[in-house]
């Protein structure tokens, strides 16, 4: 899947009808030619943030996320130094390869000596969260939230402050004067909570805190498509 | 009475003014001061080369002999600005040959120079002394022999990490064939191999070569040859230091360098092989300035050779040091100024590499000089930065590379807000910061509050929202340049704060949230602004809720630049449709 992020300005919540539109990050050394798209990068591009290094042993589908050193630019080296490194990792690479019995070829990031490829990224990540009135949005980390539960308590301590109340599903449960819908990929805006977790984080795109008035057509359009 | 200075007594006095700082407050003063500063400054610096037209400058600086350009934003050094974008020197050379032919000096960093331009400052400046080339490309060696050969006072040749078009090493027997004036030569970016009897020569009939540094290919076997023929030299660049030496040849090159009574600074030393650190002991006792970032050195190696180097002030090394390798630093370089760690590339999902934060606690505890500071590391600790900031409140530049973007503090995994803002706090004298790691809105809010003397800052997947650009556009005062890549915000802040980019050089943001017409909306607001949008194809329709790619914005007298490739966007271009080309369907 591939994800994108639209903008959004000031208080225009309701989405646009273009196309995504994909962040080009890609670029190679020396020759200028520009290569592969990517979009912005985010905590969950980088699975071994810290300790969870173990979510890396559980990706699936192909293409796994890049490692830090596969985005374009970074670790920031200058360009003669990346250069050196890069060799040495060949190097190292080969030296790898020449102590295993098979033939298989250690495949390490940078396969030519000149160019830093930006791999495509699975997955969702941050994703953009507006709140009806509130003109600056935030940005919430869907990877490191394991259940609707946390991401709700996550939201409204962004956007309501540390009530230090008991209830955690306000936002969740139609009970308080807001509702927290989202974006999927396929643009439309559903209520959330309806869909198993893993399947919402893989889908959603934006969430937008709205009020619940107006979070009342919404149910009934997503029952429509039911 | 004429109560105005006598525009003697005045020059006077100006002459007395070296900084360019001070010479502009002084030009602001009022006409009078204006036109006598002009008349006298030697020196003239220009922080990019758009912000002002060189016809210009060549007109105001009639005594001007040394030129300072830069072009590409820092960025560019990351691969970040695509080719072609701008920074061409030709028009400055064009214009200061025809106007200013008693240049002597020209500096240049990251500027598209070419072999017409080098032939151009050869052929037109008769007192040509200096050429120092940083970050720049577009040439070839054909054109660094027409310096060589042209230019009969040449004091400086200094190529430092360009992208040249290496025709061969034919270049070091232009030189004119008597004595030359040479006191620095820099060739240590070239590829290609230089004949070992020219650059022999060379050295006997330069006496005043003070400082030397060669490329990779100049093999370690020929390095005792060149240094007897060069015994006054203060910086040397060797070459590779990994080839193989029979002992005779061993003890001939310890013999040479043990010669160099002068020598201060030594760096190159590719590869070195831990068998030739002993080689350089005579040397470490006096050597101010080393850098070993292009030594494969381990750490026991490494002390070894740090634990002579006392008088020390500039060090750069890989991160194959350690912590303990920085310890024997710490113990033993009391007079370290400048610290720069780079990475060596170590993997990282192999075991922990050994240099930690611990490594930099170290050094801001034993080393009480220390101002300077690049440091890359896989992680840190708002305890480690808390404790930094202590030791060291005499911070100018302090650039920590967390290269795991988003990391937290791995202790608490906490951002690393209250790390970063200790420093702030404390380092009163911060001029360059660079962060990283995990850090929210909090981060910058206390950059914003404390860093006051802030010049420049370094930002990249950091934040949450608006706020953390706001922060810093209305809080950080002597602000000149800011880059950013990879962080959630964009609109708002930047429209409510754009006054404050006219008092800033440039701001640089890459993969943000910046949509087009927030960007048209800002170059329609300010028109002494250059706001250019960088992106890979421009869009065939780009509806104002588009995101950008990239956005470099900076001030500027000069009003828009004619040079723009294909894919910068300005508003001058096409306003209406926003590509720089009308597409046809």
């Amino acid at each position: 899947m591939r994800g994108g992020s639209e903008l959004e300005l000031g208080k225009s919540n309701l989405p646009a009808a273009e196309s995504e539109l994909e962040l080009g990050l890609g670029l190679s050394l020396g020759n200028g030619a520009w290569r592969e798209r990517g979009r912005i990068l985010t905590a969950k591009d980088f699975p071994s943030v810290g300790s969870k290094r173990a979510a890396d042993s559980s990706s699936h589908h192909g293409a796994s996320p890049p490692r830090s050193s596969q985005v374009v630019g970074w670790p920031p080296v200058g360009s003669h130094r990346m250069n050196s490194l890069v060799n040495k990792q060949a190097m190292k690479a080969e030296k790898r390869e020449g102590k295993e019995e098979g033939k298989k070829k250690v495949m390490k990031e940078e396969d030519e000596p000149k160019d830093v490829p930006m791999k495509v990224v699975q997955g969702s990540g941050f994703v953009k969260v507006n709140k009806d009135g509130v003109g600056i949005g935030r940005k919430v980390d869907m990877r490191a939230h394991s259940s609707y539960e946390n991401l709700a308590q996550t939201l409204e301590e962004m956007f309501f402050g540390m009530t230090g109340k008991v209830k955690p599903l306000r936002l969740l449960d139609g009970s308080s004067e807001f509702v927290l819908t989202y974006e999927d990929k396929e643009g439309d805006w559903m209520l959330v909570g309806d869909v198993p977790w893993r399947m919402f984080i893989t889908s959603v795109k934006r969430l937008r805190i709205m009020g619940t008035s107006e979070a009342n057509g919404l149910a009934t359009r997503h029952q429509e498509q039911k | 009475m004429d109560r105005r200075f006598p525009f003697k007594v005045l020059e006077h006095i100006f002459s007395f003014l070296d900084a360019n700082e001070d010479r502009n407050s002084v030009s602001l003063v009022c006409k009078s001061w204006f036109e006598t500063e002009r008349r006298t400054r030697k020196r003239v610096f220009v922080g990019n080369c758009y912000a002002v037209n060189p016809l210009k400058v060549a007109r105001r600086f009639p005594k001007m002999r040394s030129l300072t350009l830069k072009g590409k934003p820092h960025f560019a050094d990351y691969n970040l600005v695509p080719d072609g974008w701008g920074g061409y020197a030709w028009p400055w050379i064009e214009a200061m040959a025809a106007r200013r032919p008693l240049l002597e000096e020209i500096r240049l960093k990251r500027m598209v120079v070419t072999d017409e331009c080098l032939e151009k400052i050869a052929a037109s400046f008769r007192d040509f002394k200096t050429l120092v080339l940083t970050s720049c490309e577009g040439f070839s060696t054909d054109g660094i022999a027409a310096i060589a050969s042209t230019c009969r006072k040449l004091r400086d040749l200094e190529l430092r990490e360009c992208n040249v078009d290496d025709l061969g090493g034919d270049w070091l027997s232009y030189f004119p064939e008597t004595s030359t004036s040479l006191v620095s030569l820099d060739f240590s970016c070239l590829d290609s191999e230089i004949k070992l009897s020219d650059l022999e020569r060379l050295l006997s009939r330069s006496p005043n070569l003070k400082s030397l540094k060669l490329n990779r290919s100049v093999t370690l076997d020929v390095l005792e040859g060149l240094l007897r023929r060069a015994p006054q030299l203060v910086e040397l660049g060797t070459g590779s230091f990994s080839d193989e030496l029979d002992p005779e040849e061993i003890s001939k090159l310890t013999k040479a360098l043990s010669e160099l009574k002068q020598l201060k600074s030594l760096s190159g030393l590719w590869d070195l092989l831990p068998e030739y650190i002993p080689v350089l002991y005579s040397v470490c006792p006096r050597l101010t300035s080393l850098n070993l970032s292009y030594a494969t050195v381990q750490m026991p190696d490494l002390v070894d050779l740090l634990s002579r180097c006392s008088k020390l002030q500039k060090l750069w090394v890989m991160d194959m040091i350690e912590d303990k390798g920085l310890k024997t630093v710490a113990l033993c370089c009391k007079e370290l100024r400048e610290l720069r760690v780079f990475p060596s590339g170590a993997d990282l999902d192999e075991e922990d590499v050994a240099l930690t934060e611990q490594g930099l606690v170290s050094v801001s505890e034993g080393c009480k000089k220390l101002e300077s500071v690049l440091y890359f590391c896989v992680q840190f600790t708002n305890a480690a930065l808390v404790t930094i900031a202590k030791n060291r409140p005499n911070f100018r530049c302090f650039r920590l590379c967390v290269m795991e973007p988003f990391a937290p503090d791995y202790r608490t995994q906490q951002p690393l807000d209250e790390g970063f803002k200790a420093i702030v706090e404390r380092c009163k004298d911060l001029r360059r910061l660079s962060v990283s790691g995990l850090l929210t809105d909090k981060a910058f809010e206390y950059i914003g509050v404390h860093a006051k003397k802030l010049r420049m800052l370094s930002i990249a997947f950091a934040g949450d929202s608006d706020l953390m650009l706001h922060h810093l556009l209305s809080g950080c005062e002597s602000l000149k340049k800011l880059e950013i890549r990879d962080c959630p915000f964009g609109d708002t802040a930047l429209l409510e704060n754009a006054a404050k980019l006219e008092t800033m050089r440039s701001l640089w943001m890459s993969s943000c949230f910046v949509s087009f017409g927030a960007c048209k909306q800002l170059s329609q607001k300010m028109p002494r602004l250059n706001v250019e949008v960088i992106d890979e194809h421009p869009p065939k329709t780009r509806p104002d809720s588009s995101p950008v790619e990239r956005i470099y914005i900076y001030r500027t007298v000069a009003g828009p630049r004619q040079d723009t490739p294909e894919f910068v966007w300005t508003i001058h271009k096409n306003p209406e449709v926003g590509v720089s080309r009308l597409s046809t369907r």
